[in-house]
């Protein structure tokens, strides 16, 4: 992996972590009013999965979207307009944060109810052979939703009709408050169950982002190549709450330590360090990075700050295709 | 006075049931976590340990199956989602096993399972997580839909929906979890399909439900203020419909207006007015009228919130024109101080 790769990993992953702490400061003040759910301590794998994914591929995630969205190459001002409810939000101001969509770069739609784009990446991939197209269709998700049937029925059909599909599952150990040990049997590989539907499946650390890069291209090759449907464990932490923009190890769901262990992996400080080590990065090229990220990001809070609330009217468009009118009436 | 919270109350209730009954359990994402479903699960899996209180895998529709099971075979769940919107995943189960096993086979057993469902609205909750579908619910025959508005009736209605020997489904609004009631009459349980008449009046008959009634009250106490005082009617009770309490005030009042959270069309507001104008024609005095939510779904910015749900201005407004009186809504309107998306000023989000 070429060290301009690993560069771009590291400017990805601190873009991410820079935008997700700065909803976290602001949230406080509370103009975002929407359930906002954040991916710091996890920005590992959204990074290297949207640099793995060309511009073309498609991807859908569900309500811990903002980094896959910006992975993908996502409007950052469109992204944040959207969590303010600005008209000049992605979707309008009619999604908020858990509904995230920017279809020139092929993010295709994230929805907060936990595996409901399971399916959805499916078909966007049984479009895409039938279209003959080389594309890949990622489905992002976490591990509560290998616990949903529709996960199941969705692998088995990729694996039926060998399509185009990676699944990235990014198993943060939690499904809000409760630990994968209420949910599912100890000592259970989740890619060795999944692999029992016949799709070839593996799991690795999703905080040494070199190593998740170099994994989802591999499988991204094995799709291109028509090897059918990859799925892809990435371990990995949240570190703030589950929603919202607050520490939460207080309430007593998970332990301090087992906290401070996971922000020792830190996937920011780990490619750092490997790219200081290898004298590829030094302080004068970190504060160039830091500085373009920091005025990027004050920039699109900005913009999201200054655009204008939507016409109060809007919340009645959009229903059906503009031909088509409601009929109802009191 | 002791005052009590609406969450505290199903509390209570919860708490009072796995006490009085062994075969109660109690399960749902989060059941068993530190935030306890609002508060509404503390303390229960101390009291009763992890095989009567758990939490889940996300398998609502699984889950609800179990449910079935377990009830089909003893026990009395109570299965909580915190969204309304979650539980769509588990219609399969609601609607072809639970609604209809007692009557497809021919009486030999029902599904006294309890599933609580909670209807978000606010602070961005948007499309996915404040669906009001309790008209879906009733429309299903099998299914009993209760919708409590205070605490008091949530405690006795939980209570009667867990000891029911059929399939409930209690619609609890987010935005009722924090009011609070004077004080609650111990062991009572309320029958199911029993109305609760709030106001009294001759002016309009105003039937209502979950947290529409918190609005209509208001409502009423700023009309008698105007010397106009209504009769209100919290149905409580969804499916089956308190028919006769109805009737009989609108036999009294001659006028109907109709409050209903979820959207209008095919709301249960339509089966109101369709069967009271039939029944009650000749006792009309004008049109029955209905206040809902617009046919769109809820959106996420708070600038397309601050007009779709309906308040009680609107509903002084609408019982105004009815009686043909005109009545300055704004000093009501000013006296919410709190942001029109949240339910007061304790509330900063996220849920
Ligand atoms: C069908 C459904 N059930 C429950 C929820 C509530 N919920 C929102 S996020 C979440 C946890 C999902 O955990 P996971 O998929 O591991 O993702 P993570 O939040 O850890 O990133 C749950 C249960 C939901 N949104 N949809």
């Amino acid at each position: 992996m070429s060290i301009d790769t690993q560069l771009e990993l590291l400017r990805r992953i601190k873009r991410i972590r820079h935008v997700e702490e700065e909803i976290a400061r602001r949230y406080p003040e509370g103009k975002m009013r929407c359930p906002t759910h954040l991916s710091i301590g996890q920005e590992g794998v959204a990074a290297a999965v949207g640099l793995a994914l060309s511009k073309d591929d498609l991807a859908v995630s569900g309500h811990r979207a903002h980094a896959h969205y910006l992975g993908k190459g996502g409007s950052l001002q469109a992204m944040l307009a959207e969590i303010y409810g600005k008209a000049t939000g992605c979707c309008s101001g009619k999604g908020g944060s858990m509904h995230l969509i920017d279809e020139d770069v092929g993010f295709m739609g994230s929805t907060a109810i936990v595996a409901g784009t399971v399916p959805v990446g499916v078909g966007l991939a049984y479009g895409i052979k039938l279209k003959k197209h080389k594309q890949v269709s990622c489905v992002f998700h976490g591990d509560a939703v290998v616990e949903a049937g529709v996960f199941f029925e969705s692998v088995n059909f990729a694996v039926l009709k060998n399509l185009p599909v990676l699944f990235v599952c990014e198993n943060n150990l939690y499904s809000v408050y409760s630990p994968l040990s209420v949910r599912q049997p100890p000592g259970r590989s989740i890619a060795d169950m999944v692999k029992g539907l016949g799709i070839s499946s593996q799991s690795s650390d999703g905080n040494d982002a070199s190593s998740v890069y170099q994994i989802t291209l591999d499988a991204i090759g094995k799709i291109r190549a028509g090897q059918g449907p990859q799925f892809l464990e990435f371990s990995t932490y949240r570190w703030r709450e589950h929603c919202g923009p607050f520490y939460d190890n207080d309430i007593g769901y998970r332990t301090e330590e087992e906290f401070n262990d996971w922000k020792a992996k830190d996937p920011l400080t780990r490619l750092r360090s490997t790219l200081e080590e290898n004298g590829a990065l030094n302080s004068s090229l970190e504060n160039k990075i830091d500085k373009e990220i920091h005025l990027e990001v004050e920039a699109a809070f900005q913009f999201a700050e200054d655009s204008d609330f939507p016409e109060a009217s809007e919340a009645y468009t959009d229903l059906y295709a503009p031909a088509i009118t409601d009929g109802a009436s009191a | 006075m002791s005052t009590i919270s609406f969450a505290k109350a199903i509390n209570m209730a919860l708490h009072q049931a796995m006490e009085t009954d062994p075969t109660v359990i109690c399960y749902g994402l989060g059941a068993d976590d530190p935030k306890g479903i609002f508060g509404t699960t503390l303390g229960l899996p101390g009291a009763f340990g992890p095989e009567r209180v758990f939490d889940m895998p996300t398998s609502e529709n699984a889950m609800t199956g179990i449910g079935i099971g377990a009830a089909l075979n003893g026990l009395r769940p109570v299965m909580t989602h915190q969204r309304l919107d979650f539980a769509l995943l588990s219609m399969d189960q609601l609607v072809n096993n639970a609604s209809k096993w007692r009557f497809m086979f021919g009486g030999k057993r029902g599904v006294p399972l309890t599933v609580r469902m909670i209807i978000g609205r606010g602070w961005g909750q948007g499309p996915t997580h404040s669906q009001n579908l309790q008209s879906m619910f009733a429309q299903v025959p099998g299914l009993k839909v209760v919708m409590p508005s205070t605490a008091e009736d949530a405690k006795g209605l939980l209570l009667a929906s867990i000891f029911d020997n059929d399939p409930v489904i209690f619609l609890e609004h987010r935005w009722l979890h924090n009011l609070k009631t004077n004080a609650l009459n111990d062991d009572k349980t309320i029958r199911l399909g029993e109305a609760r008449t709030l106001r009294e009046g001759d002016a309009a008959t105003i039937v209502s439900m979950s947290y529409m009634t918190i609005e209509a009250l208001h409502a009423v106490d700023f009309l008698k203020n105007h010397g106009v005082k209504c009769d209100l009617i919290d149905l409580r009770t969804v499916r089956p419909i308190d028919w006769d309490s109805i009737e009989k005030s609108v036999k009294k009042t001659g006028k109907l207006l109709v409050l209903d959270t979820a959207s209008l069309t095919g709301s249960l507001s339509g089966e109101i007015v369709a069967k009271v104008t039939k029944d009650c024609w000749t006792d009309l005095q004008a049109p029955p009228e209905r206040l809902a939510m617009p046919d769109f779904p809820e959106a996420t910015s708070p600038a397309l919130t601050e007009n779709y749900h309906v308040r009680a201005e609107h509903i002084v407004a609408r019982v105004s024109e009815m009686v043909k009186l005109e009545i300055d809504t704004t000093p009501l309107a000013k006296s919410r101080t709190h942001p029109h998306d949240v339910p007061g000023d304790w509330f900063s989000g996220p849920f």
